[in-house]
């Protein structure tokens, strides 16, 4: 995974709230077993209004997403983060992330940064006025600015060390092998196991 | 074993623990089922060929087809080629890496969720996840069961452990006792309106009092499977007689020996009497009416009894822009009666409302009567299991008489991956978990109801209870 630290990019605001992963991506889009080539499907539904506010030219492009509480509810897809990236987006801020979202965001490197709802309203006011206005994503410091509006945002402190680190969890868990294997050796032995198959 | 007072959420949480995590890294936990379907793992399977890594653990592993699989003429290939590719790659991959799998036509296939308990792997005491949010439904054994992403199913797929932040813990205490007509669809419905979709966020639920223990382990399933639409990313059930009844004698449960270790276990789960929840939340099962949703979000729901909200009447500008966006996608009006609302269609399945005694108290209601002129009602059971003893009961002679369709099992029509969806603008009375727009198909409305609503209003057209009948 790439390293993350300061990166700017267009600014686009997302004025809902209880923004449903099945809203960022439909269904029909999971059935596909790759991993890339997402951004069609993302808020797929949505898109198909011309007013919505990514159709709109000013925010082609856009990178940072400011949205309203309870992004990212519903199924865990991780396609939803995938959709995201695809598109281009590297960050995403709102008051509430659901769990599972801001979860399988850390895992993909995409930023989901929670910054207070008045803050999220300041913000919208200043895109709203300046359309086409940048946002600056300073991760170390936690801090992001839409032009001399500058607020920080919250993010669990061993995500942001992965993501700055760019280190894969997997790797980092292969680690401990000794402690898994001592749990291992330890675990109830009336727990099932699914082979051999029974029942069937 | 310490002896500070511990609530079951923190019980199963220290059972499980591999390494404590310091200076603000997460704890490792160690996971006892890995639950697989075919939508969520195709990636991960690639991230493992990639990475030249193995599974640790396949024999903590179990899959079956669901999301995508048709329910009708499964002797045939799946029309849609996406789908069929991604059902053959799930087939392909668990061959390749030696996984256990149900697949379509097999008599174990189903919903991922009703096929682990009823195979006897869910249990209490428990770690269980499944890229899946609704993997909720196996903490009615009092297990620790969550969804995960495709990035955490490939790590548990490579380690059998996770990464995870603690929790914080919630108390549901729902006493008293349910009306007829009242069941555990209504509690989690009025559960969520109460606490809203994201008042579980960062918690796991623990579902308590004398209404919850008066539940078979179905009722408390359909609770826990809803946990996820209150935001919580686990909820559960302390595990009691009930419990070790519907576990006796399964494929996969201990016995002899082993059920008497596993029972001595199996009794200190609950929490202990001076423990402290995070918060508690209070219900009384003693008022509750059928509830159903009006809106696009499960939180967004109301008695059977009342009307259509005026968005104007909620104070949070939030949650009032939603109204209004929602009741436009809905198509209601402020003031509607909830139960003048006219359905298209009426589906009954899903991992909340997919098992045998669901459709028991469906059956129950229709029995004998007639279906509204222009309804369609698909009846859809979560697992071939559930079907074929329905079909041993005769549940499915009176569905077919009632006039509804007798399908095989699978996600159905709670999500549109597979051909069963509502047309955009129709209107469905579901006892499924998600009344997201276009979640059953674009454009298409969905109001969340329990099993008998759902069987009253295809008799009656409107939404409706079975008191309504009398």
């Amino acid at each position: 995974m790439d390293k993350i630290s300061r990166f700017e990019g267009l600014a686009a605001p997302l004025q809902r709230s209880n923004v449903d992963t099945d809203q960022i991506i439909p269904a029909v889009y999971l059935k596909r077993i790759t991993k890339t080539g997402f951004e069609d499907g993302l808020f797929a539904n949505w898109r198909q209004d011309p007013e919505f506010v990514l159709n709109q030219p000013q925010f082609q492009g856009a990178q940072v997403l400011f949205t309203g509480p309870d992004f990212g509810t519903g199924s865990s897809r991780e396609h939803a983060v995938w959709a995201l990236k695809d598109f281009g987006f590297r960050a995403v801020f709102a008051s509430k992330f659901a769990d599972i979202f801001s979860g399988n965001s850390g895992k993909q490197g995409l930023i989901a940064g929670v910054v207070k709802d008045s803050d999220i309203a300041a913000i919208w006011a200043k895109i709203e006025a300046n359309p086409g206005i940048i946002a600056k994503v300073d991760l170390p410091n936690q801090l992001v600015s839409v032009g001399d509006l500058q607020v920080g945002f919250g993010i669990d402190e061993y995500t942001k060390w992965r993501l700055t680190e760019g280190l894969d969890d997997i790797g980092i868990t292969l680690q401990n092998e000794a402690a898994i294997l001592a749990y291992e050796a330890k675990r109830e032995s009336w727990k099932p196991k699914t082979l051999p198959a029974k029942g069937v | 074993m310490s002896t500070k007072t511990m609530t079951l959420a923190q019980k199963l949480w220290n059972d499980h623990l591999v390494v404590k995590g310091e200076n603000g890294a997460p704890d490792l936990l160690y996971i006892d089922l890995h639950l697989i379907h075919e939508v969520t793992s195709p990636q991960a399977f690639d991230g493992l060929r990639l990475a030249g890594r193995d599974m640790r653990r396949k024999d903590l592993t179990i899959a079956t087809e669901d999301h995508n699989t048709p329910t009708e003429n499964i002797h045939l290939p799946i029309v849609d080629p996406t789908s069929r590719l991604q059902v053959q790659a799930l087939r392909d991959n668990t061959k390749e890496f030696g996984v256990r799998i149900h697949s379509l036509g097999d008599k174990n296939q189903g919903i991922v969720h009703v096929v682990g308990p009823q195979l006897g792997l869910t249990m209490p005491g428990m770690t269980i996840v499944c890229g899946d949010s609704h993997t909720s439904t196996h903490g009615a054994f009092g297990s620790l069961a969550m969804g995960i992403g495709t990035s955490e199913v490939e790590h548990v797929m490579a380690t059998q452990t996770l990464p995870l932040q603690p929790f914080k813990t919630m108390a549901i205490n729902v006493d008293g006792e349910l009306r007829p007509g009242v069941g555990a669809k209504d509690i989690i419905l009025a559960v969520i309106a109460k606490i809203s979709t994201g008042g579980g966020q960062g918690y796991v639920l623990e579902y308590r009092g004398s209404a919850i223990r008066a539940l078979s382990m179905e009722g408390r399933m359909t609770i826990c499977n809803m946990s996820i639409e209150a935001g919580a990313r686990a909820g559960m059930v302390a595990p009691d007689e009930i419990t070790y009844e519907y576990l006796k004698g399964r494929p996969h449960s201990p016995e002899g020996l082993e059920w008497d270790k596993a029972m001595q276990y199996w009794e200190t789960l609950k929490t202990d009497q001076d423990a402290v929840f995070d918060a508690e939340v209070f219900i009384d099962a003693n008022t509750l009416d059928p509830f159903v949703t009006w809106g696009t979000n499960p939180g967004q729901g109301v008695s059977l009894m009342d009307s259509v909200p005026n968005p104007a009447d909620f104070l949070d500008p939030n949650e009032r822009s939603a109204a209004e966006r929602a009741l436009e996608y809905m198509d209601l009006k402020a003031g509607t009666k909830m139960k003048d609302i006219i359905v298209n269609t009426v589906f009954l399945g899903s991992c909340t409302n997919g098992r045998i005694e669901d459709l028991r108290a469906a059956a129950e209601v229709i029995k004998g009567k007639t279906k509204a002129a222009g309804i369609r009602m698909l009846v859809v059971p979560g697992s071939q299991k559930v079907k074929l003893q329905a079909e041993e009961e005769g549940l499915d002679q009176v569905f077919k008489d009632f006039g509804a369709e007798w399908r095989f099992a699978g996600c159905s029509m709670c999500l549109g991956m597979n051909p069963d969806q509502l047309a955009s603008g129709e209107r469905a009375a579901s006892t499924s978990n998600r009344n997201f727009e276009g979640r059953q198909g674009k454009g298409a409305r969905t109001h969340l109801v329990s099993p008998v609503v759902a069987a009253a209003t295809a008799i009656r057209g409107t939404l409706s209870s079975p008191s309504d009948l009398e």
